[in-house]
């Protein structure tokens, strides 16, 4: 009886710090600020159509200070990763180009059901946790696709454990005008910069950064 | 010659495609010298033949790896809600009717449309309102859209991670 109490009793406190952490990680995140120590490691979440599209206008206005680049596409989208090479190969012209390309299991098709959703944002936690852990970027930007969530889960894992601050940077669409995607709604939480690009969500979400439109 | 380009994005809209090549339609764009009309019918099962609308030259296609240039040639663009056709439209800086599909109500796609729509960007109507907005538009209401501007992000981003 004792063993239980006991194992129950660490698996609360297990949980407890588990959550102080994510709390410290989450809250600490403005005071972190890699830029002042050198270049930026990027893990840019791709994601396809026309995510890709607006993601790289994003990229396209960074300074060279944001390197490397690591771009994350779904395995079944076949069209961004041209859409990088195109991209890196015109913009980085001078310098030699510091880019990868990942591909995951795509977590959410769309039209999928909500429980489906979920186990398949599971399993790609199984390839998203080994990548994020390897390539330890300073900082995460996505912009909505389902592959996001749980590539910026492992980037708060690595915080949690105490490994790494990884910063989560999340632009909404510009698509969303009065209610934010699914994927917005479970990271304005947890991310540390949170872009809007219409003021009537900068209204319904105050802790969202509004700058007009971005892309 | 004047043109006009329609567009469907990568899903189908064939009541568009209905509306706008019947001779009520046909007859109210040449009215406003539309001469020439391009058909982008995506997925759709209607494929207009070259010879079926007398008065206009009729192209038709479903696909292509960009719409840019047709866009580029058109003097005005008849579009789905859809937010990529929308954007690049109007980032050409075409004027530009969107035309709504009452069939896909709730459609996040549509938020964007419809708030351009207030800025005055667009023009906005339905398949069975199509031939009256194309005789009474008012193409000169239209505000011009500016470009997003992501040095505005790079800017705030730099500052908040302390870059130099």
């Amino acid at each position: 009886m004792a063993v239980l109490e006991g194992a129950v009793f660490a698996i609360l406190l297990t949980c407890l710090l588990f959550i102080i952490r994510l709390y410290i990680v989450v809250k600490t995140g403005p005071n972190y600020k890699p830029g002042a120590k050198g270049p930026v490691a990027v893990l840019v979440v791709a994601g396809s159509g026309g995510h890709t599209t607006e993601i790289l206008r994003l990229m396209e206005s960074l300074s060279a200070a944001y390197t490397p680049r690591h771009y994350v596409i779904a395995d079944t989208d076949r069209m961004s990763e041209e859409k990088i090479c195109t991209f890196e190969s015109s913009k980085h012209l001078d310098s030699e180009s510091q880019f990868t390309i990942c591909r995951i299991p795509r977590s959410r098709e769309v039209h999928q059901s909500w429980a489906s959703s979920v186990l398949s944002t599971l399993d790609a936690l199984r390839y998203s946790l080994p990548l994020v852990f390897r390539l330890r970027p300073d900082m995460v930007l996505c912009n909505g696709p389902g592959t996001c969530v749980p590539l910026c889960v492992a980037g708060l894992l690595l915080g949690i454990l105490g490994l790494k601050k990884v910063l989560l940077v999340y632009v909404e669409s510009i698509c969303r005008v009065q209610t934010l995607s699914l994927t917005g709604k479970i990271l304005y939480p947890l991310s540390d910069y949170f872009f809007v690009q219409w003021s009537s969500l900068r209204d319904k979400y105050p802790k969202s950064i509004f700058l007009g439109r971005i892309v | 010659m004047k043109t006009v380009f329609v567009t469907v994005g990568t899903t189908s809209f064939d009541e568009l495609i209905e509306s706008i090549t019947s001779p009520e339609t046909v007859q109210a764009l040449k009215a406003r010298g539309y001469e020439r009309l391009v058909l982008q019918v995506g997925r759709g099962s209607l494929l207009p033949a070259a010879d079926s609308c007398p008065h206009v030259r009729l192209q038709t296609y479903r696909f292509k790896d960009s719409i840019a240039e047709d866009i580029k040639q058109a003097d005005l663009v008849v579009s789905h809600a859809g937010a990529g056709s929308c954007l690049e439209a109007l980032g050409a800086g075409k004027s530009l009717l969107v035309v709504v599909n009452d069939k896909l109500m709730n459609n996040h796609q549509l938020e964007m449309a419809r708030q351009l729509h207030m800025d005055s960007h667009l023009l906005y109507c339905t398949c069975s309102t199509l031939t009256q907005t194309l005789r009474t538009m008012d193409l000169s209401v239209l505000q011009p859209f500016l470009p997003g501007q992501p040095k505005n992000f790079a800017n705030f981003l730099d500052k908040a991670l302390g870059v130099q």
